[in-house]
């Protein structure tokens, strides 16, 4: 074999995979889904934006991937990469074209075809999805040669581009609001989507800053560091009292649909921060942790409910009850699982959270807890006069929630029980053997987590103000996890970052609802490939030689710690 | 006054006799060497020991205390402590975390004093942070505590593991092949740092070995063992000219050399 040809062949490879990608996502009917939604103005639909990402991805392997070090065979490889994966595409639509693929995927209709040969007859769509597959292979291969910094700088400003484009529903209404805001809004968004002169200023921002940051960035850190002590630590708290000023007037910027998801994701970061002492901290790989969220929240509607009248507490009486509920179990779910570890603790826990879900739904308690019918009338949270009904004012509760049990994770991480727990994660046995008590220590990860999971609970349930059993099912678990580990296991930033996305995008992103498994699913084994610390992982503490720093950031935000390292 | 003293201490596995009605005296404050071909039951004595097994019968008395039937942190609090023959550290953990954590039974703060952080909690910790300073110097790696275990060389995590177990302020440190997989010079470094161990700490040393230089430059009394039972005991030299231990080593052509 000649070189020449192993190199086309691996060009051609890679090629062929990601072809295969791209006919899968069409078949899907992931493309034309997203065909509905233009970044560009009634240019290119976040369909085609898909399908060029798929198509650029791989030719970037395919140039970084050749053997040898020849620019042009580089770029070669990256154009074979791009015209393999249009000519994939073109046989699709060939046999669809002859054949009937109706009858096992609903989704190849002869619009899908119209769309992947951009609105053309079939010849000019080949020609043109050649074309583009050409040179998207080119700029894959150009991109790959250029230097690191102009590679940042452009994949910052296409992804902004992208991100602004895809969630302009949120943006342009936001912006509208904003008096100056409003005048530029007009000129970047059109009704369906960014405008061609509007994406290319945005463009050139964000490449500018991009390349600015790039070059100067350092030299302003340094510089940063070279100002006095005390000056530093006042810019330090003015950056903090103006994050905290911004999350304080979060919601009424983002209006209420938007308060709506940020509350949600309020909900996960709680039971995220739980799981992330159970799960990230302790090893324990607790696949029920749902329960604690179902014990939180009808322990809230038992209480407080008139629907049931049995105690018509308020909140907060009912609140502290919730919470001790919750950590009670935890110590009792923990209890038989205590000698278990890895695959078997999974299963079992996995097992409790079911159990919980059955019971709530089952006849015995359907008296006191509503059977499959739930239970409603659950009054909202109230202080003095000011009752917190609309998701606006229950961000507010929820923000206090995520403080305080993002405070609490960050003082145990770097404790004594912290390390104890990260012991317990490493090697259980020498943790033991270190004087390190396995049950206690146990223990009190699975109450911490239940606590922290039932306060969520308990606040879901007022939020909604009605509570059934099917809000519990163990894909609750499931998210929670996926969240830590998205975000970075034992990582406090780390878990609000997951449940950003993937928590807070799918519910802003319409079209995902459909494809929300699936993407979890290629989000997670991409990030076990290719990021296996998680989005932002958990900083390495430094406690030796520098001893930690006066405690200014306990102003109680979360992420305070690993910022001020 | 013997520190350690095991009265016909038994384990069985299935029909494997592992440890075998083992009789065994450890003196305050010496350095004792068990020795022995693979096999010979000598880390099943040390699991015995640290409670990670339990004897079927006989007895293991620490300080004239019963150790049978204790869990393996609570015979850490009364101060016997163990290496791994493989080195068994918190890969992900800093080695100033490793030390830490070995300090765990010493420190008291709980749940709602880390949580407020009361003074008491805090005092505590900054004590505990300088004595895990002070460990690490000791074992030699100081400035390397912000480091992750894991990325260290294999000589600092031989000596890291010695650290974390100094840091459970052991009486009694059992050392399983604490020489492993090091050449002569490593070697020399790990029994003069064994020796300070014991001359400048009091504490008493208990040590699986298979480097007979190690064994007879280091050890006041040497233990044989041979398919769970005790063949020899006595001072190096005794033992070097013992037909039955030559034998366990040489007769049965287990070519250990």
């Amino acid at each position: 074999m000649s070189p020449g040809l192993g190199l086309w062949q691996n060009g051609m490879k890679i090629g062929l995979i990601a072809g295969g990608v791209a006919v899968l996502l069409s078949l899907i009917g992931m493309v034309e889904a997203f065909s509905q939604r233009f970044i560009i103005a009634d240019g290119i639909t976040l369909g085609q934006t898909l399908l060029l990402l798929v198509s650029l991805f791989a030719s970037y392997q395919a140039a970084k991937k050749t053997p040898g070090l020849g620019a042009f065979a580089r770029l070669l490889n990256g154009v074979v990469a791009g015209l393999t994966i249009a000519g994939v595409l073109g046989v699709f639509i060939f046999l669809g074209g002859h054949l009937n693929l109706r009858k096992i995927f609903i989704n190849a209709s002869p619009l899908l075809y119209k769309l992947l040969a951009f609105d053309q007859e079939f010849g000019t769509g080949i020609l043109l999805l050649l074309g583009v597959g050409a040179l998207g292979g080119l700029l894959a291969g150009l991109f790959f040669l250029a230097s690191p910094h102009l590679r940042k700088t452009l994949s910052a400003a296409c992804g902004s581009l992208v991100a602004m484009g895809v969630l302009q529903d949120l943006l342009a209404p936001t912006f509208a609001l904003w008096g100056p805001l409003a005048v530029i809004n007009d000129w970047i968004y059109e009704v369906n989507g960014l405008s061609p002169g509007g994406g290319l200023f945005l463009f050139a921002l964000i490449g500018g800053v991009t390349h600015f940051w790039g070059k100067k960035g350092a030299a302003i850190q340094t510089g940063f560091r070279r100002i006095s002590p005390a000056k530093q630590k006042t810019l330090r708290l003015t950056g903090w009292l103006f994050v905290v000023f911004l999350l304080l007037v979060l919601p009424q910027i983002l209006g209420l649909f938007l308060s709506e998801v940020l509350t949600i994701v309020g909900l996960y970061v709680l039971l995220g921060l739980g799981l992330n002492i159970v799960v990230g901290y302790a090893g324990l790989l607790d696949l029920g942790y749902v329960a604690f969220f179902a014990i939180g929240s009808y322990t809230i509607a038992l209480l407080t409910s008139p629907e049931l009248g049995f105690f018509n507490l308020s909140f907060w009486t009912a609140l502290p009850f919730a919470i001790l509920l919750g950590v009670l179990f935890g110590v009792l779910l923990g209890i038989p699982v205590l000698k278990m570890r890895g695959d078997y603790l999974a299963i079992a826990t996995l097992g409790f959270g079911e159990i919980i879900r059955i019971l709530v739904l089952s006849d015995f308690l359907r008296p006191w807890l509503g059977g499959a019918q739930g239970v409603g009338k659950i009054p909202k949270i109230s202080i003095g006069a000011v009752e917190f009904g609309t998701p606006q004012e229950i961000y507010y509760i929820i923000l206090v929630g995520c403080l305080v049990v993002g405070f609490i994770s960050w003082r145990l991480r770097d404790s004594r029980l912290g390390r104890a727990w990260m012991a317990l994660r490493e090697d259980e046995d020498v943790a033991q053997a270190m004087g390190i008590n396995l049950v206690s220590t146990k223990l009190l990860a699975f109450a911490t987590g239940a606590g922290f999971s039932a306060l969520s609970g308990a606040i879901f349930a007022t939020k909604l103000g009605s509570v059934y059993p099917h809000s519990f099912n163990v894909m609750i678990s499931i998210n929670i996890l996926c969240v830590i580990i998205v975000g970075g296991m034992g990582s406090i930033p780390g878990v609000i970052l997951g449940a950003v996305a993937l928590v807070g995008l799918p519910e802003l992103l319409r079209e995902f609802a459909e494809y929300r498994l699936l993407v979890y699913g290629a989000v997670l084994v991409a990030m076990m490939l290719l990021r296996p610390e998680g989005l932002w992982p958990e900083a390495v503490r430094r406690r030796e030689l520098h001893e930690e720093e006066p405690e200014e950031t306990e102003a109680g935000l979360a992420s305070g710690p690993d910022r001020s390292r | 006054m013997a520190i350690l003293i095991a009265r016909g201490a038994t384990k069985q596995f299935g029909g494997l006799t592992a440890v075998d009605d083992l009789d065994l005296e450890i003196k305050e404050q010496s350095i004792h060497s068990v020795i022995g071909p693979n096999g010979a039951g000598k880390t099943t004595f040390f699991n015995c020991v640290t409670g990670f097994y339990k004897v079927e019968a006989g007895e293991i008395l620490f300080q004239g205390r019963s150790v049978v039937g204790l869990l393996p942190d609570q015979i850490v609090q009364l101060g016997v402590t163990r290496t791994y023959q493989n080195i068994r550290l918190f890969p992900n953990l800093t080695v100033m975390e490793n030390i830490l954590v070995g300090l765990h039974g010493h420190l008291k703060s709980g749940f709602f004093g880390i949580v407020l952080s009361a003074p008491a909690t805090r005092k505590e910790e900054l004590a505990a942070g300088e004595e895990a300073r002070r460990i690490l110097k000791f074992v030699n790696l100081g400035g390397k505590g912000d480091l992750l275990a894991k990325n260290l060389p294999y000589g600092d995590q031989r000596r890291l593991e010695i650290g974390r177990a100094l840091a459970t302020r052991p009486k009694l440190l059992l050392l399983d092949e604490p020489t492993a997989g090091m050449n002569p010079r490593e070697t020399q470094g790990m029994m003069d740092f064994i020796r300070r161990l014991r001359d400048e700490m009091g504490i008493t040393i208990l040590l699986i070995e298979h480097q007979m230089r190690v064994v007879m430059g280091i050890s006041e009394t040497v233990t044989v063992l041979d398919y769970g039972k005790k063949i020899a005991e006595g001072t190096p030299a005794e033992i070097r000219s013992d037909p039955g231990v030559i034998e366990a080593y040489l007769g049965r052509g287990s070519a250990a050399h």
